[in-house]
């Protein structure tokens, strides 16, 4: 039998969405027990609404003051201290579990996987390679615990009904105190997360401005839709880092995604691969983003959005 | 800040479509434009910057695999690297027994620095930055947009999915970066020339005597599913028209 341990990202009192789709992918794993641990200097909330994730048999909480800013060196002890009697240790794959499991698998002295995209076995996986252009199936050692990231665009979130136990515990590691958090800088936006929207309407370089970028963003409020943006328009300065798509952006999977002006290189058409319907507007009928398109519309940007967005609202 | 190691990966070029070989060994590499991990050179670009600024003596370049990554090694000392070291391996080498080579190198040379791409652009893992900063017990600042080196600690931007981290951390620390650090510089023809001077010493990963880790055995490649090839409408109403028959709108 495995005996699974996720650990949990939250913000704000709230858990993020990857967390459910670990225990999504957990779920995969035969006859897995679930346990999922909150590290937080007050996981409160955040304990009570994982306790009702579907699947999940524990949750466990560790609370300290030295978690409010969840920096890697911080919790990376705390788990692996807690992660004796478990077969596996998993987290998300977002900023947060890329930075956070690697630490934690080096302090358990085993390799770890990235990206899970299917479960095939206890130790066997598929995961992306080569900015998804190949799938590799990966074993890992049978004897040790298995650490490792989960692709959250792979899979949907288990629902919410039902009701885990809540227990605290103390961990005995040792904390450094040679990393300290200054800030967080993040734009404030009402508009629905870029990950979990089920629409996106993203703008490439062909926007030409951060003005002009309000095209997109009026588009998305209409269509209630998540704003994204290509590597080529944050490096441009249109929008902050955290709109980006793609391979060194976001691995996102809306029910429709809206490229407007992205021509479509290798790196953003990873982060939109799992997406259920793609729609392209370019004014290139070649652009390599019209390969991945359900539906294009090849023309001036500028004269087809507003048109569009008069058409929806 | 005396020293600054500089892992360079020799990988596959940015630009290549890859391709799975048909018997799903792997990819295909056979005269495949092979390069520095893009984000190896912006990782070196930076360590030259800190040093240039005098804030750093010397900026080693190390790569872990084939002896073909003297080419990457050279590649860097053109671009300004003081000197080079190749850990040679014949077969692929996995994570965190090169997080335990780099660890080694650290004690050998005394590094203050470790600057890392935050992933590599072939197995696309990023995980060798954080394992080393954890088997030394030192600060990992990953994703890192900007370092400013302030004495005895560094000052990093992270770029994470909620926007821009500020944090700091006491040296010596491993720093992975992401794509908007800097642009790295191009390499100029004289520079080729006084690179093939500089030093490049080749280690086998054995001398070293480090304990290899288990790997994660890959056993097969597979092409990613394709999507079905879709439609090109001719205007706005005929795409509003097929997004409400999808039932997306």
């Amino acid at each position: 039998m495995s005996k699974v341990l996720i650990v949990a990202e939250h913000a704000d009192g709230k858990a993020n969405p990857s967390t459910a789709k670990c225990v999504a992918c957990a779920a995969g794993i035969p006859e897995a027990e679930i346990h999922v641990v909150v590290l937080s200097d007050n996981s409160d909330a955040v304990a009570n609404e994982i306790a009702t994730l579907s699947s999940v048999s524990k949750v466990i909480r560790v609370d300290r003051p030295e978690n409010e800013n969840q920096l890697a060196a911080v919790l990376a002890p705390q788990v692996a201290a807690l992660a004796k009697g478990y077969t596996h240790v998993f987290g998300p794959s977002t900023t947060f579990g890329r930075d956070l499991m690697p630490r934690i698998a080096a302090l358990l002295g085993v390799n770890q996987i990235s990206d899970i995209m299917e479960v095939l076995g206890s130790h066997s996986f598929k995961r992306p390679v080569y900015a998804g252009n190949a799938i590799a199936t990966v074993e890992a050692p049978s004897d040790l615990i298995v650490v490792a990231t989960v692709r959250a665009a792979s899979y949907h979130a288990v629902p919410s009904d039902a009701g885990a136990p809540v227990e605290s515990v103390d961990t005995a590691a040792d904390i450094p105190v040679h990393s300290r958090f200054i800030e967080l800088q993040a734009g404030s936006s009402d508009r629905p997360d870029l990950q979990t929207a089920a629409i996106v309407v993203s703008g490439g370089r062909a926007l030409g401005s951060a003005e002009n970028f309000d095209l997109i963003y009026r588009l998305a409020d209409t269509l209630g839709a998540g704003v994204g943006a290509s590597r080529a328009a944050v490096d441009a300065g249109y929008v902050p880092n955290e709109l980006q798509v793609g391979q060194t952006g976001k691995i996102i999977a809306p029910e429709l995604y809206i490229a407007i002006g992205i021509s479509g290189a290798i790196q953003h058409l990873t982060g939109i691969k799992d997406a259920g319907t793609i729609v392209a507007i370019n004014k290139d009928g070649e652009a390599p983003i019209f390969e991945v398109a359900d539906i294009g519309l090849v023309g001036d940007l500028f004269a087809i959005v507003p048109e569009l967005q008069e058409a929806v609202s | 800040m005396d020293k600054i190691l500089v892992g360079l990966k020799r990988v596959v070029d940015y630009n290549v479509r890859v391709r799975v070989r048909s018997d799903g060994s792997g990819v295909e590499t056979d005269g495949v434009k092979m390069s520095i991990n893009p984000f190896d050179e912006i990782a070196l670009e930076e360590a030259l910057r800190i040093r240039d600024r005098g804030e750093a003596s010397e900026v080693i370049v190390v790569s872990i695999g084939s002896s073909d990554a003297q080419q990457q090694l050279r590649t860097g000392l053109a671009m300004g690297a003081d000197r080079a070291i190749l850990v040679e391996s014949a077969e692929s080498v996995d994570s965190l027994t090169v997080a335990r080579v780099f660890l080694s190198l650290i004690e050998r040379e005394t590094a203050d620095l470790v600057l890392l791409g935050k992933q590599a652009i072939d197995g696309d893992n990023s995980q060798t930055g954080q394992m080393l900063a954890a088997l030394w017990g030192r600060p990992q600042a990953t994703f890192a947009s900007k370092l400013d080196i302030d004495g005895s600690t560094a000052t990093v931007t992270r770029e994470i999915d909620s926007g821009l981290e500020i944090v700091e951390v006491d040296l010596p620390a491993v720093v992975t970066v992401d794509l908007r650090m800097n642009e790295p510089r191009y390499v100029k023809l004289p520079d080729i020339m006084k690179a093939k001077k500089k030093p490049l010493d080749t280690l086998a990963l054995d001398e070293l005597n480090i304990e290899r880790a288990a790997a994660i055995r890959e056993v097969r490649f597979e092409p990613p599913s394709e999507r079905e090839k879709g439609v090109i409408v001719d205007d706005v109403a005929s795409l509003v028209t097929a997004l409400k028959d999808k039932g997306l709108l």
